[in-house]
């Protein structure tokens, strides 16, 4: 029997009030790849994201995590949501926050022990935000923030990992932090699948991609889907190929609204 | 046990009850739900009276408490159409449901204890009066009532701490590792409905959305861990129910009105005189940050011009009303205190940076 893949997406459809978001998708993403999902604005990029998950509930279409139904295989998939979707007043710290991503494992009742304490304490090492364990949330940059969500899905030591604009309003620092974490999941053999906004460094932090636009335009290996013609059919007119001549060779500046 | 014991013990026992859900209700920014709940428990008490023919059966709270669900589903249902928006949800369903209830008193209960103004405003002056015999003891129905509600509250809210914490944070999230938020969120809502039906009697429709927002909405200004919070919240209650009695008492007012009137004094006192976040503390920050700035901007004018031709121009005090456009006193007055503070030296009106002036006007600037 082949291994099932990390995650596979069957006819996905989608509607808001009769109007369709997602519209038939099929999608399969194998084991230990790092993929950007990208495409214009309205797309449903994150819409894809949180209906793979349970979040919304699709008109029609089947989901599967290695095979099975997302509900039978939670323990294998770790979710990063936009910054902006909490409340970072909320009264709490980042030690706290992170340890959030142990309630999974943890279940219903049950208290959080010292070993989840020392989890979450590796995972903000990770993140190099060790440091800042006892900082109220209220108190952090946008790439802390962005960090502090990430050790929180480190510590769920999931197989799958979602994330929704990991890079959205962080410095270039971060960034560069935040991908290299990234590729070390990959390495580790975890599959990461990432809504991604900079078509500029898709070829560069990524080795799988999907280009969406309400359908699935295309998906597969960078080198193979990342193709001018593929980015046209997803952007329409919106998007400009800049080619220029550097160092000997012709580098291409992608552009996009 | 006295009845003024009696009293203060149930007043003090509402209040805490109350303000354990509050703090989630406050921190979803639902606290206005709690008061459409208080009004439509009144319709749920209405039937269950009608169909029961007491008003003293547990069943009744349990009734009543359905018809606060029923309502924050209906306001679900009605913002879900997204033809209303939750606060005109909020706004629409909970007086339909009240007037329904007022129209059903008026009709079929009147000359019952369900009259209007126990209704709006509760009667814990009278509370003692009503006994019941629980395990021998005889103690006030309300204290009894309250006391189970209060200790069902306290273990529920213990037991789910951890799922209503995530939830509250992270909807999201909440949802991905499999903790229903929708449960959640009902479960709140229940308790929040049974306990308003229970505080009814005590402090009426309108005083315990007091109760339930304003004790959490003070403890938030007071820190900022939730635990902590928790716990503000309660004493915050405790110290408004206790204090509102005696107010009562010296007044010769209505205990409800009071209590309410002690949650609101103590709000506005915390809110004047907390130490982050108070108005005060707030004002002094700001005072403090604008002189700050105007010094470190007076080092990197310094240090900008130093060693250079324009130095002995720029130096100057007056340049810095006629250039940099301060007021002659305002200058003077941030020159003083960079004085004061070792980042300037003056002579006659001629300024020099110090090291320590030079050095933080570069950390100012690499910053």
């Amino acid at each position: 029997m082949t291994k099932p893949y990390a995650v596979e997406v069957n006819d996905l459809t989608l509607a808001y009030h009769e109007k369709p978001v997602l519209w038939d998708i099929d999608l399969v993403v194998p084991e230990g790849v790092l993929m950007a999902i990208v495409g214009p604005n309205g797309a449903g990029k994150t819409t894809l994201i949180k209906s793979i998950l349970g979040l919304l509930s699709p008109a029609a279409g089947r989901v599967s995590i290695y095979g099975k139904p997302y509900e039978e295989q939670r323990h294998l998939v770790s979710y990063v949501p936009q910054r902006g979707s909490v409340d970072w007043d909320f009264p709490t710290n980042v030690l706290d926050v992170v340890m959030m991503g142990r309630y999974g494992r943890l279940g219903w009742f049950r208290r959080k022990k010292s070993h989840d304490h020392d989890l979450a304490m590796d995972a903000l090492r990770k993140v190099g935000m060790e440091k800042y364990a006892d900082r109220q949330i209220s108190q952090l940059s946008g790439g802390q923030q962005q960090r502090t969500f990430l050790a929180r899905a480190l510590v769920q030591d999931a197989q799958v990992y979602f994330m929704d604009e990991p890079f959205q309003g962080v410095d270039a620092t971060t960034e560069r932090a935040i991908v290299t974490l990234l590729q070390q999941l990959r390495s580790a053999g975890k599959t990461v699948i990432a809504v991604h906004h900079d078509l500029q460094t898709v070829p560069e932090y990524f080795d799988w991609v999907m280009l969406l636009n309400v359908r699935r335009i295309a998906s597969g290996p960078v080198a193979e889907t990342f193709t001018e013609e593929n980015l046209r059919s997803a952007y329409g007119g919106r998007v400009a190929f800049l080619s220029h001549a550097a160092n000997g060779h012709v580098e291409t500046t992608i552009v996009s609204d | 046990m006295s009845a003024a014991a009696e009293i203060q013990l149930i007043a003090i026992a509402v209040a805490i009850a109350c303000a354990l859900p509050g703090v989630f209700l406050v921190l979803r920014q639902m606290a206005m739900m709690s008061d459409a709940i208080s009004h439509t428990v009144l319709l749920g008490i209405v039937i269950a009276f009608l169909l029961i023919g007491s008003l003293d059966s547990p069943l009744l709270i349990l009734g009543a408490a359905s018809m606060g669900v029923f309502t924050v589903a209906l306001v679900e249902l009605l913002n879900r159409t997204q033809l209303v928006k939750q606060d005109a949800a909020i706004g629409l369903v909970f007086p339909a449901l009240f007037s329904l209830a007022v129209i059903l008193i008026s009709r079929y209960a009147r000359g019952v204890h369900l009259d209007v103004d126990a209704v709006l405003l509760g009667e814990l002056a009278f509370a003692p009066f009503d006994r019941v015999t629980v395990l021998g003891i005889d103690v006030a129905r309300g204290l009894a009532t309250m006391g189970v509600i209060l200790a069902v509250n306290i273990i529920l809210i213990t037991l789910f701490y951890k799922e209503l914490k995530l939830a509250t944070f992270d909807v999201g999230l909440a949802a991905a590792l499999g903790f229903s938020p929708a449960l959640i969120h009902y479960g709140l809502m229940a308790v929040v409905s049974v306990t308003v039906v229970g505080a009814f009697d005590a402090v009426g429709s309108i005083l315990v959305v007091a109760l339930v927002v304003t004790p959490a909405a003070t403890a938030y200004l007071l820190t900022d861990k939730l635990k902590r919070m928790l716990v503000l919240a309660m004493t915050i209650g405790a110290l408004s129910a206790i204090s509102g009695y005696w107010l009562a008492r010296v007044l010769d007012a209505n205990i409800a009105g009071s209590i309410a009137t002690m949650t609101g004094v103590i709000f506005g006192l915390v809110f004047l005189f907390a130490p982050d976040r108070g108005m005060l503390s707030l004002a002094l920050r700001r005072l403090r940050q604008k002189w700050e700035f105007a010094q470190t901007a007076l080092v990197i004018h310094l240090s900008n011009h130093e060693g250079k031709p324009s130095w002995e121009h720029e130096r100057r005090v007056e340049h810095l009303s006629e250039h940099v456009h301060w007021e002659h006193d305002f200058a003077e007055n941030v020159v003083q205190r960079a004085q004061q503070n070792g980042l300037i030296s003056r002579r006659g009106n001629e300024l020099s940076l110090t090291d320590a002036g030079r050095l933080r006007a570069q950390e100012a600037l690499v910053a």
